[in-house]
């Protein structure tokens, strides 16, 4: 099959998927969408020959427009670009898993620096302050006191671009520690790790120590419904131990992988191939 | 085991010269480098991106935007 490969940078995650699929002896159609002109009738020739359209963008906003796009064009792309959409915003991922009935942390969304601070007092202190758009934990305030809200509130509502004065206020969730992130397809977990840091937040890429577990039923089964949730393919379902259970504070649609493919004792590109070569068998028995 | 993010990679040992943008010095980079890929100049730290393989080029790298992610 010949794979698109939507990217604007080149991580190790790519590395290895692009290395997955030309050893298989896949073409590979690495598309950078910087350089591309997007119609809104006719597909970039860069599109010609692909059988499928793998979205690795790393910017958010490319990725959400480029899937429509390219779905547009009839062209089957993964990650779908309603999931994309859902996956990119905060509020609509945690919208998506409370309709599904799947565990997420009390959440509220507001509008004014006074109904944040209404939210915020409600649920006390510490509670958590969350772009809508943004990720690698960057810009998150774990609020500890009033006067620490009153401050990063005045700050966002003043110097922010205008979805910082979306107001995403969170319960805080005592975990133990660390997080767990599973890479799924379709709902299918793939393999799991632990991200452990003193620090509060315990992003893999603020430089959290990850270590593989084990799935269990009660992970894998979660997990499937936090899929279902936002539509499917493949992400990164973000999960927080509660003492006796579980609760999904996120899912991510263009996931990296390398980091738990370090831990892991899965091949997590190659088990991510043969699910891309399942799709592409798939789209072509329905057509 | 508990892994450090970032500290293993997949790396081979072979490696082509190719001109820092930043500091004009001749470096030293992993051959199997792909059009889009990043690295660390060895001279400076900054981050360079490989614009093209064929002969090698590298640019400075754009940098990091808020809505960079996953």
């Amino acid at each position: 099959m010949n794979v698109g490969v939507l990217y604007s940078r080149i991580r190790r995650d790519e590395k290895l998927l692009l290395s997955e699929l030309r050893d298989r002896g896949h073409e590979v159609t690495k598309i950078d969408v910087r350089k591309e002109r997007f119609g809104v009738h006719d597909a970039p020739a860069a599109f010609e020959d692909v059988d499928i359209v793998v979205d690795r963008c790393l910017a958010t906003s490319r990725s959400r427009y480029v899937t429509r796009f390219v779905d547009a064009y009839g062209i089957p792309v993964v990650n779908d670009p309603e999931t994309a959409a859902i996956c990119a915003d905060k509020a609509r991922n945690s919208l998506v898993l409370a309709e599904a009935g799947v565990p997420t942390p009390a959440t509220e969304v507001t509008f004014t620096k006074e109904s944040a601070m209404e939210s915020i007092e409600e649920f006390g202190y510490p509670c958590v302050l969350k772009p809508v758009i943004g990720s690698w934990g960057r810009l998150m305030a774990k609020i500890d006191s009033r006067d620490a809200a009153e401050a990063i509130l005045e700050h966002k509502e003043t110097l922010g671009h205008y979805e910082h004065k979306v107001f995403y206020i969170q319960e805080f969730v005592e975990k133990p520690g660390r997080d767990i992130r599973v890479v799924t397809t379709d709902g299918e977990p793939v393999a799991a790790m632990a991200r452990a840091s003193d620090h509060w937040l315990t992003n893999a890429a603020r430089g959290a120590e990850t270590e593989q577990i084990e799935i269990t039923g009660e992970m894998a089964a979660l997990v499937e419904r936090a899929s279902d949730a936002v539509g499917g393919g493949l992400l990164g379902v973000d999960l927080m131990e509660t003492g006796d259970s579980y609760t999904v504070h996120e899912v991510n649609h263009t996931v990296e992988f390398k980091a738990l493919n370090d831990v892991s004792d899965v091949d997590v590109p190659a088990t991510v191939v043969d699910w891309l070569e399942a799709t592409v068998q798939g789209v072509e028995v329905t057509a | 085991m508990w892994v450090r993010y970032g500290v293993a990679g997949t790396m081979t040992n072979d490696t082509i010269s190719a001109e820092d943008p930043i500091t004009g010095d001749e470096i030293q980079i992993p051959a199997d480098v792909e059009v889009g890929e990043i690295i660390d100049s060895p001279v400076t730290g900054t981050e360079l991106e490989v614009v093209a393989v064929d002969p090698i080029a590298l640019e400075e790298a754009p940098e990091l935007e808020e809505d960079w992610g996953e």
